[in-house]
């Protein structure tokens, strides 16, 4: 069964009542809210995810409820917990979906240390996936966005989770978020794709979150192996200029990135330079975005991939 | 009533238990344990065992995540105990250690897979300044208070503020007492330090005496305001008295001790819970000796009610209707036998009205 099985209703009465058991990557996630926009934000988004009405083991209990305090009559919040903890300060209400999508981040960072996780987009093409680290402010989600949309496999636009055992990456699909301009970039380039419902005035601005195409959930088992390291960055006006970048610097930009290298130690070191041995490594400065996929569509496939 | 202990009770006293669980019962498990403080310990007994094979593949996930922080743990404590000893070494202090950190330090099994947050140090009273002066030099920074809260600290408690290394981020507490001076018991800190022994060739790295070290946690359990970890604090001192236990006249030297530091009501309540929950083997003759310091009447009635509510995981899965009360009344608790009321009172308004300047 999948999310869009069900209808809307459906969708919220099971999320009320706490019994929405959703599949994402390796994880199952039991979802509690009563919160209307978050609600139908994943009735939308996560249209296309397995779903199951009663699953015996959950990964991660989450709840987003509003705070009963005296805030809920003028200026109502919302609090993310965590089978009933809430690790973070609640946020305005109509934050609430971006908050949900924030939480479910934080949930993996803290508690998926089998794996090596690292703050970057992951796509893939022909079994071989492309890791972009980048800061924010780099476009590398609206660039994940573009690539996704144009036949590359989405992995995540978020979290690279990468096997210690394997150095493989394993998908994490989830909605893309998409801040400020690039949202209004991405529905005039895509106007088939769905977005979801945008929330101001968030940490990070505006914020929207666009549904991953279906092929991409249909495939959230399979893991794909490294081939390349892409630090993106957007300048406008810049005209198109892909280059090597070297194996080390990338390798100390990875673990600049990664969320558990020192709760890991040696073994995430180790994983990383299997990643790094098996990547050819770039930076992409782009102003155009179709500039940019062709160039990264026309990439050749390195030797420990093939 | 509850009569079943909860499942990360059961599975306190007989790790076996786990490999009957079906998926449901395991969700359960890791969700109460996680919340006792108790996974990490949990996982790497399982995986000291080679049995970490053996559990789900789901569950396994989240065990062998708890593995990985416990060595992580492990590592920054064991490099933090040698900062530490450097830094004290330039004034010619040695380093006590204290709980989770001397556990460690002395490779006790209640060292396994703890979690903490801090590295706890004791320090005689008189040399506390030269104490905080060297690890001042050595990157060690008292973390932003308010002048009331340092002043508070300076003047009442039995730390000074927890120090942070500016970049590690590793926090040390410095105590020159267990409990705080204004107590109404007062646990001689110079007889603690005079027993202290060396963990291993290095004279200057110490731990507690075994008694003080049991006695230490039992005063920080039951005299303290705070119970989110209080059957991680039982599941230590049934690990300490286990390991002890094992030395000739050790239980005798324990209750002479508590009687000589005034610690003997806190030692008869930590034998009562680890009795009755833990089944820890402590001899009839210590518990008998014991009853003498148990209270009486409904004072001893409620006390046992509000233990039970506050020893339990606090966990929607094991709370019961008045686990909330029972926690906020020990919270009262632990204030009131931490300072007269003449103090007491002035310092719950200020802190009432007053707010927290970071919170509010």
């Amino acid at each position: 069964m999948i999310v869009s099985d069900l209808s809307t209703a459906g969708v919220s009465r099971r999320l009320g009542k706490g019994q929405l058991f959703l599949r994402t990557g390796p994880f199952i996630s039991r979802i509690q809210t009563s919160i209307a926009s978050i609600q139908s934000g994943i009735a939308l988004l996560y249209a296309g995810f397995p779903v199951y009405d009663d699953a015996p083991f959950a990964d991660f209990h989450v709840a987003l409820e509003r705070p009963p305090n005296l805030r809920r009559w003028f200026r109502p919040q919302v609090t993310f917990k965590f089978d009933g903890w809430a690790p973070f300060k609640p946020l305005p209400l109509n934050q609430a979906f971006a908050m949900f999508e924030w939480g479910m981040n934080w949930c993996v960072v803290n508690h998926a240390h089998r794996y090596l996780v690292l703050h970057a987009a992951v796509v893939e093409r022909n079994g071989c996936a492309m890791i972009m680290p980048a800061p924010p402010g780099s476009g590398k989600s609206t660039l994940c966005a573009a690539l996704v949309s144009s036949g590359w496999r989405l992995l995540s636009d978020e979290l690279a989770v990468i096997s210690l055992a394997t150095a493989g990456l394993v998908p994490l699909p989830r909605p893309v978020g998409l801040k400020n301009q690039s949202i209004h970039v991405i529905h005039q380039r895509y106007p088939d794709a769905t977005i979801g419902k945008a929330a101001h005035d968030t940490t990070k601005g505006t914020v929207a979150h666009m549904q991953p195409p279906a092929e991409s959930i249909a495939r959230q088992q399979e893991e794909a192996r490294p081939a390349w390291v892409l630090f993106p960055k957007y300048t406008p006006g810049h005209a198109l200029e892909l280059q090597r970048y070297s194996k080390a610097q990338s390798l100390l930009k990875l673990v600049e990135n990664a969320f558990n290298f020192t709760v890991l130690g040696k073994q995430a070191f180790d994983c990383l330079g299997q990643v790094i041995d098996d990547s050819d490594c770039f930076t992409l400065e782009y102003s155009s975005l179709d500039e940019a996929v062709s160039q990264l569509n026309a990439l050749e496939i390195p030797a420990p991939c093939a | 009533m509850r009569v079943e202990k909860p499942l990360v009770v059961q599975v306190v006293n007989n790790i076996d238990l786990l490999f009957s669980l079906n998926l449901a019962q395991w969700d359960l498990f890791i969700r109460q344990a996680r919340r006792a403080n108790l996974l990490s310990r949990f996982s790497v007994t399982l995986r000291d065992q080679g049995r970490l094979d053996q559990v789900p593949e789901q569950v396994r996930t989240h065990l062998e995540s708890e593995c990985h922080l416990a060595d992580q743990q492990k590592r920054v404590i064991e490099w933090e105990i040698g900062r530490i000893r450097e830094a004290l070494d330039t004034v010619d202090l040695p380093v006590i250690f204290l709980k989770g950190a001397a556990y460690v330090a002395a490779d006790l099994p209640a060292a396994t897979g703890r979690r903490f947050s801090d590295v706890d140090i004791l320090v005689p009273k008189s040399r506390i300044r030269e104490a905080e002066q060297a690890l001042f030099l050595h990157g060690w920074f008292a973390e932003k208070l308010d002048p009331y809260d340092q002043q508070y600290y300076r003047t009442w408690m039995h730390e000074i503020p927890p120090l942070r290394h500016a970049q590690r981020r590793t926090v040390i507490d410095v105590h020159h007492a267990i409990v705080p001076e204004t107590m109404r018991l007062h646990p001689d800190p110079e007889k603690l330090i005079a027993d202290t022994y060396a963990t291993g060739d290095d004279e200057r790295l110490r731990v507690l005496a075994p008694a003080d070290m049991v006695l230490h946690s039992a005063a920080h359990l039951f005299l303290d305001g705070e119970y989110q970890n209080a059957l991680r604090d039982l599941v230590d001192l049934d690990q300490l008295l286990r390991h002890f236990s094992v030395q000739e006249g050790f239980w005798d030297a324990l209750y002479r001790r508590s009687v000589e530091l005034e610690l003997s009501r806190p030692l008869y309540y930590t034998v009562c819970y680890l009795v009755k929950l833990l089944e820890t083997p402590v001899p009839a003759s210590l518990r008998e000796k014991l009853q003498l310091d148990a209270p009486g009447g409904f004072a001893g009635f409620l006390m046992e009610k509000l233990f039970d509510e506050a020893v339990t995981i606090h966990h929607p899965s094991c709370s019961g209707r008045f686990s909330g009360i029972a926690r906020w009344v020990l919270y009262v608790r632990g204030h009131y036998l931490r300072m007269p009321l003449y103090l007491l009172v002035p310092h719950l308004l200020r802190k009432a009205f007053m707010g927290n300047p970071e919170t509010a």
